[in-house]
């Protein structure tokens, strides 16, 4: 009698709990997305890759493709070794060139990949041989103002 | 307020009591009023030997000894804060005597491991002060918690027992209210109906009379004795209620500050010449147990006596 | 002035050495409590019951305070991110605090006042009342029986509740964000699927309201069953419970989110 209403109660509550776990899971975090069995894995190599982490996205002319899996160091090339994880459903030729970009002007970073002409298609395992690594703000402001200076003189001599 | 209940026990003059601790030799007759069948086995179910306890370093009870014989009903009586509730405790394993041992039916309480004291003390029934009913259970559930603790029993067979528990103590009508509704005495019968649920044969009283009122007083003690008879069970009773104790148990000891002081039939106990016994038995203010708190005298405390 | 001194380093020395004896009496009742928790998991009705009292009853607080916390996140939010121009970024800025911060946090510290006191009190009247005491006399053991269920449906109870705030949160700021303020709809949602990971930030959420959850339980039972067994020492311990579960709750939600975010 007083137990069933209880147990109804609970009933809800427990349900309630799980469906709003879900909506967490489902509609507001992505577990939709790729998930490791659907997708292949291939390395790029960069001389840097700035503010990159694991799990950035990986976008095609903005489409979000897959995810960065792992980073890693070459201790004998000095070159960062990305693995990407790629959605199957997408396919890239070989000579797609890999970069790092960053969203927005002080977004996060993430890889674009950028399609080449090539008929044979990436494999899980495969290298990307052509990357550009990530615009460093430092390196950007030092090239400019050694550009200003190596300008000084001839714009004194003038 | 001194309630003098001799009208509800005339005592009437029994056999000798063959197994009750050593009686002062100074009055052989020991009183016995309901005759219930004598239990002839020599072991007392309930046994102290040089009993001590201490929290931490505060002694509470120093050389307890005491025998409970079977079939009988035995009173502890004392003053407030005496220790007569710390024996309970130690009989129920509650407590562990720090020297000593309490052995209740051939078995050392405190040598028990905790299953074999779960099953020692399914066989005990406890009314506490207050009856410590179960706020959240009605009068009925109340009952039934120990039966649906300890039993496999189904349903219809629970409720004639309750029922027959609650018939027992007068308050079947009752058994659908919530304990919030009961008065005084009424929460004490029911917590005695509970303690009785599983037949145990040594039932333990904590000031069973504490603040209930004539009528129910006599109630509650009326009852003490049936059940203890009824049940053939054996029970201590600790009280500082003199008149209705002394007219419903077999034996009484008296304990005060921590010491058993005294102990006879309850005639002997009346009939004791011992000051403390007097006292205690007539509820004089000042005697061996002083009205004062010990402390400093009342003149220096108020600086009188040229103190610099 | 050295006697005051004095005397005030005896009493924070006092306080010190009460405080360590607190602790490992608190640790004693916990592994007692745990290691006598068989008899409510062979009789899951009284667990069952607990979360009723711990969980069902504290749903109304959870359901509107979730709700009021989403609103204001989505109001305040919508007002900062707007001013650079991002105002896309607010489903991110609602999902990823409500699920990382304040739907474990706030809900355990609601838990804390709406469950923990009353299990406090229950446990404090229990004892006081001698209830304890009779069950163990009736040989059961109250350990088993009263605090077991109580300790389990509390650990139960909370991360779902945290679950309910954060998933209420989230939709109290889609209302104030997408249905009142206009920000596009699908940007919001999107936005917050991209920037929400299910391990990273949801999985995370739900370990730290675990955590709080054992945290609040134990620290109202052991109150409850530390109390003097006085009127005025069972409402000093309900006191006692709800500002330490506070604290407690505060310092392992920094400790987990320095453990859990900070490495990455």
């Amino acid at each position: 009698m007083k137990r069933t209403t209880i147990d109804l109660w609970v009933g809800l509550f427990v349900m309630g709990g799980l469906i709003a776990l879900l909506v967490l899971a489902l509609k507001v975090g992505n577990a939709t997305t790729v998930s490791a069995s659907q997708g292949y894995h291939v390395t790029a190599e960069f001389d840097n890759i700035g503010g990159l982490k694991p799990r950035a996205p990986v976008k095609s002319a903005g489409v979000v493709v897959g995810r960065v899996e792992s980073i890693g160091f070459d201790n004998k090339k000095f070159l960062a070794r990305v693995t990407l994880r790629i959605d199957r459903a997408y396919q890239f030729p070989t000579d797609t060139t890999a970069s790092i970009l960053t969203s927005g002007l002080l977004g996060e970073q993430y890889v674009g990949l950028d399609g080449g002409g090539d008929d044979v298609m990436l494999k899980d395992g495969d290298r990307m041989k052509l990357t550009q690594s990530a615009m460093v703000l430092e390196r950007m402001i030092s090239r400019f103002l050694y550009g200003k200076a190596a300008e000084g003189p001839q714009a004194a001599e003038k | 307020m001194r309630r003098n209940r001799a009208n509800i026990a005339q005592s009437k003059p029994g056999h000798k009591q063959a197994s009750a601790a050593e009686p002062p030799a100074e009055s052989p007759v020991t009183i016995r009023r309901y005759p219930s069948e004598s239990d002839v086995s020599p072991e007392p179910l309930v046994e102290l030997t040089d009993v001590q306890f201490a929290y931490d370093l505060r002694p509470i009870l120093t050389g307890i000894r005491m025998r409970v014989p079977r079939g009988k009903v035995v009173a502890i009586m004392g003053g407030s804060g005496s220790g007569k509730t710390t024996i309970l405790r130690l009989i129920g394993g509650q407590l562990r005597p720090t020297a000593g041992q309490v052995s209740v039916n051939g078995a050392v309480v405190h040598q028990l491991d905790h299953d074999a004291l779960y099953r020692l003390r399914r066989r005990m029934g406890m009314l506490f002060q207050f009856g410590a009913l179960f706020t959240d259970l009605t009068v009925f559930e109340n009952v039934a918690f120990p039966l649906r603790e300890h039993t496999r029993l189904d349903e219809a067979l629970i409720r004639d027992l309750v029922l027959l528990k609650l018939n027992a103590v007068g308050l079947r009508g009752a058994a659908q209210l919530s304990t919030g509704e009961l008065s005084g005495g009424m929460a004490r019968r029911v917590a005695l109906a509970r303690a009785i649920a599983l037949d145990p044969m040594l039932m333990m009283y904590d000031e069973p009379f504490t603040g209930l009122d004539p009528i129910s007083l006599g109630v509650i003690a009326n009852l003490i004795r049936r059940l203890n008879d009824a049940l053939g069970a054996t029970s201590i009773l600790v009280t500082h209620d003199v008149g209705a104790s002394l007219g419903i148990v077999d034996y009484v000891y008296i304990v005060a500050d921590g010491r058993m002081v005294a102990e006879g039939t309850p005639d002997e106990i009346r009939a004791s010449r011992e000051p403390l016994v007097r006292q205690f038995i007539h509820g004089e203010a000042d005697g061996p147990v002083a009205f004062h708190y010990p402390g400093r005298s009342y003149a220096q405390d108020l600086d009188l006596g040229g103190h610099p | 002035m050295i006697a005051a001194l004095d005397g005030g380093l005896r009493h924070i020395g006092a306080r010190v050495i009460d405080g360590v004896w607190k602790l490992g009496c608190a640790t004693r009742f916990t592994a007692t409590l745990i290691a006598r928790s068989g008899a409510s998991f062979r009789r899951p009705q009284l667990t069952l019951n607990e979360i009723y009292f711990t969980g069902v009853l504290s749903l109304i607080i959870i359901i509107v305070s979730g709700l009021f916390v989403g609103l204001v996140l989505g109001l305040q939010g919508y007002e900062t991110l707007k001013r650079y121009g991002s105002a896309e970024a607010l489903g991110t800025l609602v999902a990823l605090s409500l699920t990382r911060e304040l739907g474990p946090v706030v809900s355990a510290l609601l838990f804390a006042s709406r469950a923990g006191s009353a299990i406090t009190a229950k446990i404090g009247i229990m004892k006081s009342t001698e209830q304890l005491s009779a069950m163990e006399m009736m040989a059961v053991d109250p350990y088993g029986r009263v605090m077991a269920p109580i300790f389990w449906g509390g650990v139960i109870s909370m991360p779902l509740l945290a679950a309910i705030f954060s998933a209420l949160g989230i939709f109290g700021g889609y209302l104030i964000g997408v249905v009142i303020i206009g920000v596009d709809s699908g940007a919001f949602w999107s936005q917050m699927q991209a920037a929400v990971d299910l391990r990273e930030d949801v999985l995370n959420g739900v370990i730290k309201s675990v955590v709080f959850g054992v945290a609040v339980t134990l620290i109202a039972l052991f109150e409850g069953f530390d109390a003097p067994p006085t009127a005025a020492g069972v409402s000093y311990a309900v006191t006692r419970t709800v500002v330490t579960s506070a604290l407690v709750v505060l310092a392992l939600d920094f400790v987990l989110t320095s453990f859990m975010f900070a490495g990455v």
